[in-house]
């Protein structure tokens, strides 16, 4: 794949001076073995390592592993979280495309620059913010989410608040290029057949932007799951408790207790997963 | 009854659009709001659409204030110039949407539908989804769907405009015909003043964001307000101190009355017409005559003639 990808440049442009062909071979040999090895030893090789232990310590040790209580209670957390911030996201993600695509007002360049924040900040800051807001005993809202008796921070609300930070710009970044292409009038023309916003929405909108939300989805999903630094920190990382699958693999790896590598193994067969749902649904949501 | 648009203002920015602007429009008649672009032609049709508020002024359709209410709540037909096609829908799904939102029984939808799919030649294409028709196609499909609702009016922008040539005017012919059948009170925007003289039982001319003149076809060429309505419905050139249509200047070959003297300069043919480029004391017409009239005069470059303009003449004085 990576090879293909640097093929294309070299053989498109039609060079203006006759090059020799043995030469060009080269350079083609030389920059496909430059890419392929970097991605070996960057992604394939960690991956492949992992791999290999896995089925190097034996099926009954990885049965044992991925059915230990604190892994299926970590399945099941993981999936709270990661559907609940991929659902929350989806929601906005749609609400704040159609926002930006389709309505000019003051601050809308603001809101635009601000939804990209989630991916240049530290996954660990968005934690301690937080933190800061929420915690009972620092946060803005502590006191009064104490005598509410909501417990955000080292709970499921946090968790789910800082899995929805860390994944917010992937829906809308998905659908709102689709909706500015697309532009208004297909939703002007519903409008005068007598559709209202609902319709509209249901009938026009979303048909119109589904691939590129799927995709979108499968994004979140995929981050979502794989989110770390900042659970660690709003979670208190409560064994048994308030651990996602990725919490579980870092204390086992840690404590040097036997599971890392299994448990690793389900994570990645679920990224497996996903990329190949993206890659399935990337030609047609291009279309 | 029909549409009754009074006081229409309407700015974006600094630009004005439309600056009060009357406009009437007799129920069951096709009509042409003619002008060249940015002229504010398209802002009044979407302003009687619903689909643009106007900054003051009121809008009446069959005599019921439409003013701020909800374009889809005015039971219009919009077409647009790009079709507006519900991409993901068939052809057959996008005519039926508007009745499908009025919840019509399902069958009286089908029956609904097939009958317009054949009132525009697309029955054989009810399963197809509009990327796979033709412009032309895609267009007619738009006609059909913005009929289905049985519309009090029907609003076209610029509905031919993405065509090519061919398929313009067969659309044209076609809307001319379909319009007799039909009869319902249509307003289309377009620049093109052949398509609105051809097609239109009346002419809005607008530009600069105001009307320079209302009328049926024949009236607004035949007796222009103004030198710009002249200069748009069609060609004009400029005999001593008046503006007069090419093919109303008379030539003749001894001098008579009314008549000034001139000079042939370039003779120019295109197919069955001649253009006779002259000169006279003061200015530099230009005739539009039939192969036959040139050759019966004898003209060529260099040679005298007098011109004066034909006794039924339209002519304004030039400003």
């Amino acid at each position: 794949m990576a090879s293909d990808l640097l093929e294309a440049p070299v053989a498109a442009p039609a060079p203006v001076r006759p090059v020799r062909p043995r030469k060009r071979r080269l350079t083609r040999y030389a920059l496909r073995f430059v890419a392929v090895a970097y991605v070996a030893a960057l992604v394939a090789m960690p991956v492949v390592v992992v791999v290999w232990r896995t089925i190097d310590q034996g099926a009954s040790t990885f049965w044992h592993a991925i059915t230990a209580p604190d892994a299926v209670h970590a399945y099941q957390v993981t999936a709270q979280v990661a559907g609940l911030a991929v659902l929350i996201n989806t929601v906005f993600g749609v609400g704040v495309a159609i926002l930006l695509a389709r309505y000019r007002f003051p601050g809308r360049s603001l809101l635009n620059v601000l939804i990209d924040v989630p991916v240049s900040i530290s996954p660990i800051i968005v934690g301690l913010a937080l933190v800061l807001v929420f915690g009972w005993t620092t946060g803005w809202f502590g006191p009064a989410l104490q005598n509410a008796g909501i417990e955000v921070i080292f709970s499921t609300p946090g968790m789910v608040l800082a899995t929805a930070f860390v994944a917010l710009p992937l829906v809308v970044r998905e659908v709102l290029p689709v909706l500015e292409e697309e532009g208004i009038e297909q939703e002007q023309a519903a409008r005068s057949l007598g559709a209202n916003a609902w319709q509209r929405l249901v009938r026009i909108t979303l048909p119109t932007v589904k691939w590129a939300l799927a995709y979108g989805v499968v994004l979140s999903v995929a981050r979502a799951l794989g989110e770390f630094g900042a659970v660690r920190v709003v979670s208190g990382d409560v064994s048994g408790q308030t651990q996602t699958l990725t919490l579980v693999v870092d204390e086992r790896a840690e404590q040097f207790e036997p599971g890392a590598y299994q448990l690793s193994v389900v994570l990645i067969a679920v990224s497996a997963i996903c990329i190949v749902a993206i890659s399935l649904l990337r030609p047609r949501g291009e279309c | 009854m029909g549409i009754k648009a009074v006081g229409i203002s309407k700015r974006f920015g600094d630009f004005v659009a439309l600056d009060d602007v009357d406009l009437q429009v007799e129920t069951g008649r096709l009509t042409a709001l003619l002008g060249p672009s940015g002229g504010g032609k398209s802002t009044l049709l979407r302003i009687v659409g619903g689909l643009e508020d106007p900054d003051e002024g009121t809008v009446h359709i069959d005599g019921v204030e439409a003013t701020g209410v909800p374009a889809q709540r005015r039971n219009v037909g919009f077409v647009f110039q790009h079709y507006a096609a519900f991409k993901h829908l068939s052809v057959f799904r996008n005519v039926a949407f508007g009745l499908e939102i009025r919840r019509r029984p399902k069958a009286e939808i089908r029956r609904r539908v097939h009958e317009l799919l054949e009132l525009v030649h697309l029955d054989q294409f009810a399963d197809r989804l509009p990327s796979q028709l033709s412009g032309g196609q895609r267009q007619r499909m738009a006609l059909a769907r913005a009929l289905a609702v049985e519309p009090k009016v029907l609003l076209l922008d610029e509905p031919f405009g993405a065509l090519d040539t061919k398929v313009r005017k067969e659309l044209r012919d076609w809307l001319r015909r379909l319009h007799d059948d039909v009869h319902v009170t249509t307003v289309f925007v377009t620049h093109d003043q052949e398509e609105a003289l051809e097609v239109s039982d009346e002419i809005v001319v607008i530009n600069n964001g105001r009307i320079e003149q209302t009328g049926s076809p024949n009236d607004l060429y035949d007796h222009p307000a103004n030198d710009f309505v002249m200069g748009f419905l069609g060609p004009v050139t400029r005999l001593g101190e008046r503006l007069v249509r090419p093919h109303d200047i008379e030539v003749l070959a001894t001098d008579s009355a009314g008549a000034v003297p001139g000079e042939v300069v370039r003779l120019i043919r295109i197919g069955f017409e001649v253009r006779a480029e002259l000169r006279t004391g003061d200015s530099a017409p230009w005739v539009q005559l039939t192969r036959g009239q040139a050759e019966a005069l004898d003209l060529q470059p260099g040679r005298a003639v007098w011109l004066r303009p034909a006794h039924d003449a339209s002519t304004l004085v030039a400003r």
